[in-house]
């Protein structure tokens, strides 16, 4: 079970990756940052048979931080829509040099 | 710890009132922050705000009856604004002295059952633990550093007794004796310290001292310049301290005495490092001491009050370069260069200042020349290996020359009551306006008469004893020592050593001159100072004429301290046998364990030192007509090498040539406009300081595209560089 649930969070932590860099939409850049963060909970849950219950109180504090980071991170979002009409990264480049 | 203790539990003064020693220096710096809070807390309430209205001289506080003591002119007692807390002060400034000088008395007695071979360090805590070097707070109980704190606080206690009634009517009391005893409390940290860092912060302290009570009436002028130059020169000598600390660390690994003493061997006898070491602590010595070329900031240090010219500029402050020679004799010894070094400039300094000594007019600044020349005796005494007559005649010399210069104190302080009581604005201080005093101060005459003959070496008094010993020991250094044998300068040692023999005679004959010459002018023939002053001359209060009585016993009979061997007079050598576990070994590698002098020898030598002693006072008083002497208003100005000495052969103003003024000049058209506006603003600021980082922001600005995706990939890349790093590592 180990060796097949490591193999699927690492998968879904690729295609999370992938999408934060490839993607130009803030909404789904977003989501796929949940997609990695969920990633990495399922290997801390599947390593805790090994390893112990830590494993899974640091998924509690990851769901927890997710949970407030998605109320934030949409605020902040929506401000930036407000204020630009748009929520493609490619018009967003305010600390350009 | 451990090791200290283990260490200490050897020693035979563990356990004792010794353990007490760090009370010593504490006592007086408790009484410097109870006096300097009650000085702040009453600084705005007291006095007038400008603390100098007063001028120049003694007994400043008099002069601010003036406007209110309308009817008062008879009076000698002008209703003046005593500080508030002046009766407080009397007690505490003194008090916390007697404190010190008993538990010293208690240490000193202790130290006479036991066996003083060894030096008793008391350990207080790390202080500078870095690395290899390891300085520890740690004070040193021997036979020298008794000696000195009993000199200290001994003398320090008369001087600040005297001071309870030279000062009291200053509105800066409380201030004076806050400085006075920081002052007692660095110069014990400086005779105690068990190391040269230790010795190095009594060392600055009381330069700070120094510093704040030359300054003490700043207000004017001329005293806050007087401070600033004797801390400035101080500060070349300091180098030379500093220098010396570095090199000895560099190549012995160790800075404590006891340490340095059993490592300094390994730098071989007469090598250039040794004496490069030796020199420039003697460059310190030469500031701190005032011996040529930086002895010009004491003359002008006695723009303080008098007792402090007593304490700091005669018996203690300045006789730490001696003691800090005799302290390092184990390096001195295996430096002959430097010691004949030290010994002809002490003796180059004794005769020449002794000359400027001859023409001043102020009271003080004969007393103050008078000391430059008797620490440059000293040198000649520690220069030459005689350690112990070294010392003897700073102990001497603390007794006499303390007792000088309170008596001019006491002096100035009746010539300027009575100026005041006149509002006749004369030079208090000017031996030409004095004369014939002793009708009024007989105690102070009798006193200073004392000292005069100490200090001009008439037999049995304590000059007398010390001064012999000095110019017996380099008598015998020239006859047969390691100096003798070596040259200087291309200078055979024997010869060397001969002329400076002689410099000290003449140096000899000279003080008796001037010492002669100041005692006529001031206490013998008619009064010059006027017709309605002399009604207001008056011999000083008790509190100021106790500790001179004090202090003329002291300089009678203490030549007894040290008698020489062919006189029977009592026990003799006692200071030598004091001082041999610390000294003696450094004075046998200079005579080589040769004997003594034959004692006709020594007998044709001390005849040598009494006739030329009584010749130098038989001149003044045949060819000095103190009846002659006009007041200084009248008086016609000196001619051809007399204005020479007055003027002090113009070295203040030589130095201001060759090394103020080009100094200034370099800094201003060098330093200023071209290093600093030049180099410093144009290429250093502009250029690499403005125009590089500007490059370098405008390439940083590029990397900042704004764009998060960017941003994200950066950040993916370096994570796998980190990993990849980690991994494969």
């Amino acid at each position: 079970m180990l060796a097949e649930s490591l193999a699927l969070s690492a998968v879904l932590f690729t295609i999370g990756a992938v999408g934060v860099l490839t993607r130009r939409n803030a909404i789904i850049i977003f989501m796929c940052v949940e997609l990695m963060l969920n990633a990495v909970n399922l290997s801390f849950v599947a390593l805790s048979k090994v390893y112990g219950m830590a494993g899974q109180v640091f998924v509690v504090f990851v769901m927890t931080v997710a949970a407030a980071e998605a109320a934030v991170g949409l605020a902040i979002i929506i401000a930036i829509f407000r204020h630009k009409q748009t929520v493609n990264l490619e018009n967003i480049n305010l600390l350009k040099g | 710890m451990l090791l200290q203790e283990a260490t200490a539990g050897a020693h035979p003064l563990s356990g004792s009132i010794a353990e007490w020693v760090w009370l010593i220096p504490l006592l007086p710096f408790i009484g410097f922050l109870i006096n300097g809070w009650l000085a702040m807390t009453a600084a705005s309430h007291v006095g007038p705000k400008d603390p100098s209205a007063a001028g120049h001289g003694a007994g400043h506080a008099h002069d601010h009856g003036h406007a209110d003591s309308g009817g008062g002119h008879g009076d000698d007692h002008h209703p003046v604004a005593r500080h508030k807390y002046a009766a407080l002060v009397s007690i505490i400034g003194p008090t916390v002295l007697v404190l010190s000088f008993g538990l010293t008395v208690a240490i000193f007695m202790a130290m006479l059952g036991v066996d003083r071979e060894a030096p008793f360090i008391r350990t207080l805590f790390s202080w500078i633990p870095a690395g290899e070097l390891e300085i520890d707070a740690a004070l040193q109980v021997d036979p020298l550093s008794m000696v000195m704190t009993l000199v200290v606080t001994g003398v320090g206690t008369l001087i600040h007794l005297f001071s309870v009634g030279y000062m009291r009517d200053d509105p800066g009391y409380p201030r004076y004796f806050a400085y006075l005893n920081l002052f007692v409390s660095f110069m014990l940290v400086l005779v105690l310290g068990a190391s040269y860092p230790v010795m190095f912060v009594g060392w600055e302290g009381v330069g700070l001292c120094s510093y704040l009570l030359i300054g003490f009436w700043f207000s004017d002028k001329a005293n806050a310049d007087a401070g600033k130059k004797a801390f400035i020169v101080n500060r070349i000598g300091d180098f030379g301290f500093l220098i010396a600390m570095f090199l000895m660390f560099g190549n012995l690994g160790a800075l404590d005495f006891v340490g340095l003493a059993a490592a300094a061997p390994g730098l071989g006898f007469n090598s250039a490092l040794v004496t490069t070491i030796c020199l420039f602590l003697f460059l310190g010595c030469a500031g701190k001491s005032a011996q040529i070329p930086l002895y010009v900031w004491l003359p002008d240090a006695m723009a303080g009050p008098t007792p402090v010219s007593a304490l700091i500029h005669a018996a203690t402050m300045v006789t730490a370069g001696v003691y800090l020679i005799a302290r390092s004799a184990f390096l001195f010894s295996l430096a002959p260069a430097a010691q004949l070094t030290v010994a002809f400039i002490g003796a180059l300094t004794a005769l020449f200042a002794a000359t400027i000594g001859l023409k001043q007019w102020d009271i003080k600044r004969v007393l103050a020349y008078s000391t430059v020349s008797q620490l440059g005796y000293m040198f000649v005494g520690v220069g030459v290996g005689a350690y112990t007559a070294g010392v003897f005649h700073l102990v001497t010399h603390a007794f006499f020359k303390a007792l000088l210069f309170l008596g001019s104190g006491s002096v100035i302080f009746a010539m300027h009551r009575a100026y005041h009581a006149t509002h006749n604005h004369d030079d208090a201080q000017d031996m030409r306006n004095m004369g014939g005093l002793r009708r009024y101060m007989p105690v102070t005459f009798v006193l200073m008469w004392i000292a005069t003959l100490a200090i001009a070496g008439i037999p049995l008094f304590a000059g007398f004893f010390s001064k012999d010993e000095i110019l017996t020991s380099v008598f015998a250094r020239a006859h047969e020592s390691t100096l003798a044998q070596i040259s200087w300068l291309g200078i055979p040692g024997t010869t060397l050593l001969y002329a400076i023999y002689a410099m000290g005679l003449a140096a000899a004959l000279l003080t008796a001159i001037y010492m002669t010459r100041m005692m006529l002018y001031t206490f013998h023939g008619p009064n010059r100072s006027g017709e309605r002053e002399q009604s207001h001359l008056a011999e000083a209060p008790w509190i100021m004429t106790g500790p001179l009585v004090v202090l003329g016993v002291l300089s009678a009979f203490g030549g007894w301290l040290n008698l020489p061997p062919v006189l029977p007079l009592g026990p003799v050598q006692l200071l030598e046998h004091w001082l041999e576990p610390v000294v003696g070994p450094a004075t046998a590698a200079v005579t080589g364990g040769a004997a003594h002098l034959e004692h006709n020898t020594e007998y044709m030598l001390i005849g040598v030192a009494v006739v030329i002693a009584i010749v130098g006072m038989a001149v003044a008083f045949a060819r000095l007509k103190p009846q002659r002497l006009v007041p200084k208003a009248q008086a016609p100005d000196e001619q051809g090498f007399e204005r020479v000495l007055r003027e002090k052969y113009f070295v203040d103003e030589l130095y201001d040539r060759t090394i103020v003024r080009p100094t200034v000049w370099a800094s201003r058209n060098v330093l200023s406009t071209g290093v600093d506006q030049g180099i410093i603003d144009k290429l250093l600021v502009t250029w690499v300081g403005a125009g590089i980082p500007r490059l370098f922001g405008w390439f940083g600005s590029r990397l900042q595209s704004g764009q998060v995706g960017t941003y994200a990939w950066v950040l993916l890349i370096g994570v796998i560089a980190v990993l990849g790093a980690f991994t494969f590592r």
